[in-house]
């Protein structure tokens, strides 16, 4: 019964979704306020409808209802509750079903959050989110139903796959979906943008916190991957340029470009009809992403059941989205208003680098994913494009982009002084030469490489911390002055240098990940010791533990360095008899500056193990990087004016604070 | 007027800025990219490719089949030798690490490497993340393999 009330709110969901999509933009088209009106109420409806579907899902796991396809095929009785709840999404239909519900969260946010935009705007934007939301939910109702019955149903279901049964990826789809699908608030509003015909600084202020908001919750979302695959795939590895990782990473890519376009048309009114067409290209990348993973034509951890008829599907709805919008835009875009001046060496010219910078590496990324396709497409050749491609392209475009990015931010808007701001930021330039030096002579390994991304870096931070230290006349005024304009700085200027002092951390984790990393293999037997990166480490054996749904071999490590006792090791081999799966627990020990990660392998003889350890320096700065970066968003996010919301007018800010600007 | 003018002129040279930087950038990105693919593109062969047109030494590709049934032999600890077949013809591997969890005689692999004397020395044996699944090269090297044995056998039998 409850199956059907999800099925059937589902439908109702796809029926308000069509009065979403029709009526608020026949009302904006003829200035009909009622008519507009509807598109808040549809979109709050729709949202309820596809809360109520999912929630029905939801329980249908929680009780484990086999009598429902979908809940056969991915849980089990004997499953935690934990993965009993994120077995939901942790498959095609049910991910659908939650794309489709934050996809409706974000129109009821836009409906209900949106009191001061221009009525007309806010209708158009509603159908157009309308519009999206009936193409998908065709898709589910037509191709991927999880509501579907099977009779007679099963005694129990086939499980969750293992590698799926982990905290860091139950919540990560989650997130990356937030991120996907808020994009689409960006695209409706770009669409309707070019349908009014008009673009101005307004305009991006509204954009902006969706945008940033999106932003946020993919950064998030990617980093839980990659910390997932990091300690749950027994690699060492964090990213693999997997098709998939990249279908998530290019539209990360290019909404980060968006974000910073976006400024320049808030602040100076100029670059519009370039940010109307990323705001456009990113979601399109984002419904790229979804086509790839869904069409099973990738070999990857990630990738769906394959099944033709749902590529198709999606195929066809990113056809009409991309197509349909991109013509829009050719028709549309030459009457949008010119906007403002400025000289290439500025606070615009910076920005204009930087979409530069970053559309050329999305564009270098996009060719290595899709070229093995194209080629099979047309010669059937099989082929693969593995790191070294993304390595050798993706790093030389990106690291003009990281020096720009520590110049960028105190260049002024129309005009700057590059000699000025170099000389302002001579510490920063001594503090980079120092910090490559120290590393290039005591690296161990590869020391021009590490000099420069150590450089690289610490020329980030610097850049940083000088620009806050110069903003707060740190020095230049008594320190309690100095501190009180250091509070009185915008919080969108805080969240800018937060975020950019993660990927500062970042790129030293990298660092350290690529350049410094030592592995050891080998087959141990009871009682051997292993040396590595200064650590002595002895193999006490294997037991048999027994989990939940898992049967696992825990391999034991005692861990000394100079004699001195440091930390046991326990790494496990999980095998889940239901689903026929062996999985790989790494154990991992964290000074905060660098992992102990060991991972267990099978047994090759009488009580001899293969064995696999590594020494990663640096990397638990990726992960607390990103969890940086996305601080950094969220705190730009509760800037004042974008809480408070925007004003009507073109509002002229008084320059009076140095450039109250991101 | 002379005003609008200047205007209109410092448009059309933010806008030759503007475009001139993007050429940069395409130039630049393509330099990088036909650098890179020249040097990073891996093929992907099965048995039989292999057999029908062969790959020089030291030119690393994957090679992709079927773990052929007892064909799996440890040498030392961390060295195992298995062949990989698609039931037409047989390949030869070496390989020194961990195998993925999911390898298996009988089952599909992929493997990154080269050929030294007739073995492929694989350096990277490919994961694969569930029983059922089968990596799509090489379910279609073996589909191929099929029809070429079926072709051989029909030319023998006439």
């Amino acid at each position: 019964m409850i199956a059907e009330i999800g099925h059937y709110a589902l439908v109702l969901a796809l029926l308000v979704g069509c009065a979403q999509a029709l009526l608020p933009m026949i009302g904006a088209a003829r200035d009909e306020a009622g008519l507009m009106a509807v598109g808040d109420t549809a979109a709050i409806g729709q949202f309820a409808l596809v809360a109520v579907s999912f929630a029905a899902l939801t329980w249908a796991y929680v009780t484990s209802d086999f009598s429902v396809a979908n809940v056969v095929a991915n849980s089990h009785s004997a499953k935690p509750m934990l993965y009993k709840v994120t077995g939901v999404w942790g498959n095609h239909e049910g991910s659908m079903l939650l794309w489709v519900l934050i996809l409706a969260f974000f129109g009821a946010l836009v409906a209900a959050f949106g009191r001061n935009l221009p009525p007309s705007l806010k209708a158009r934007v509603l159908s157009v989110q309308g519009m999206i939301g009936i193409g998908f939910l065709l898709f589910i109702l037509f191709t991927s139903n999880p509501f579907e019955r099977v009779f007679p149903p099963p005694l129990d279901g086939n499980d969750l796959n293992p590698l799926l049964q982990d905290p860091g990826l139950a919540f990560h789809p989650p997130f990356l979906y937030l991120g996907y699908v808020g994009f689409s608030v960006a695209f409706s509003f770009a669409v309707a943008a070019l349908i009014e015909g008009r673009v101005d600084p307004a305009w991006a202020r509204w954009v902006r916190p969706w945008t940033l908001a999106a932003w946020t919750a993919l950064t998030l979302g990617i980093a839980m991957g990659s910390w997932w695959a990091y300690y749950e795939l027994g690699w060492g590895g964090w990213w693999f340029w997997d098709p998939v990782e990249n279908a998530s990473f290019l539209p990360w890519l290019a909404g980060t470009a968006l974000l910073h376009s976006a400024i320049v048309v808030e602040k100076r009114d100029a670059l519009k009809s370039w940010t109307v067409l990323l705001a456009i290209l990113t979601f399109g990348l984002s419904l790229m992403g979804t086509f790839l993973v869904r069409s099973g034509i990738l070999t990857s951890v990630h990738a769906f059941a394959v099944d033709p008829e749902r590529g198709t599907f999606v195929l066809v709805l990113l056809a009409i989205a991309v197509g349909g919008s991109l013509l829009l835009y050719a028709l549309r875009a030459p009457s949008l208003q010119q906007g403002g001046l400025f000289q290439p060496v500025s606070r615009e010219g910076a920005l204009v680098l930087n979409n530069l910078l970053l559309a050329t590496a999305t564009a270098t990324v996009l060719l290595g994913t899709l070229y093995p396709l194209l080629l099979d497409a047309m010669t059937g050749e099989r082929v693969s494009v593995g790191p070294p491609f993304f390595n050798a392209t993706f790093i030389p475009l990106m690291t003009p982009l990281v020096l720009l990015m520590a110049i960028g931010p105190m260049m002024a808007w129309k005009r700057a002084d590059l000699a000025g701001v170099l000389g302002r930021l001579w510490l920063g330039i001594g503090v980079t030469v120092a910090a490559a030096l120290g590393t290039f002579f005591f690296a161990t390994k590869a020391p021009v490489l590490s000099a420069f991304g150590i450089g690289l870096g610490a020329w980030l931070m610097m850049g940083v911390l000088v620009d806050w230290a110069e903003r707060a006349r740190l020095f230049r005024v008594p320190l309690g002055d100095a501190l009180r304009r250091a509070r009185g700085l915008p919080r969108a200027a805080y969240g800018m240098w937060i975020a950019h002092a993660g990927l500062a951390i970042v790129i030293f984790g990298m660092t350290g990940d690529i350049l410094w990393k030592q592995e050891v293999v080998v087959a141990a037997r009871p009682g051997q010791q292993i040396a590595i990166a200064g650590y002595d480490i002895r193999f006490e054996g294997v037991v048999q533990v027994d989990g939940k749904n898992y049967q696992a071999e825990r391999a034991h490590f005692l861990v000394r360095r100079n004699g001195d006792y440091v930390a046991d090791l326990y790494p496990e081999r999980r095998f889940y008899p239901v689903q026929r799966m062996t999985t790989t627990e790494a154990a991992i020990r964290s000074t905060g500056l660098a992992d102990l990660y060991a991972v267990i392998g099978e047994a090759t003889g009488e009580g001899v193990h293969t064995v696999r350890l590594y020494h990663n320096p640096l990397v638990p700065w990726l992960w607390f990087g990103a969890l940086v970066m996305t601080a950094g968003g969220l705190v730009s996010l509760f800037d004042r004016r974008l809480r408070v919301g925007a004003p009507m007018r073109k509002a002229r800010q008084p320059d009076a604070l140095p450039a109250a600007a991101e | 007027m002379s005003r609008t003018l200047s205007r209109a002129q410092s448009r059309k040279k933010r806008r030759l800025y503007i475009i001139g930087l993007g050429m940069l950038a395409l130039a630049a990105s393509t330099a990088l990219v036909l650098n890179a693919f020249e040097d990073n593109i891996v093929f992907f062969f099965s048995p039989s490719d292999l057999q029908a047109k062969p790959v020089e030494e030291g030119r690393t590709f994957r090679l992709g089949g079927l773990v052929e049934e007892g064909s799996v032999q440890r040498m030392d600890g961390l060295t195992i030798s298995f062949r990989v077949t698609d039931m037409a013809n047989v390949i030869p591997v070496t390989y020194t690490g961990v195998v993925p969890d999911l390898f298996r005689e009988g089952q599909g692999v992929v493997a990154q490497g080269q050929l030294k004397s007739g073995v492929f020395v694989a350096r990277e044996v490919l994961a694969k993340h569930d029983e059922t699944y089968m990596p799509p090269e090489v379910a279609e090297a073996l589909k191929r393999a099929e029809h070429w044995r079926e072709d051989t056998a029909k030319s023998v039998a006439q």
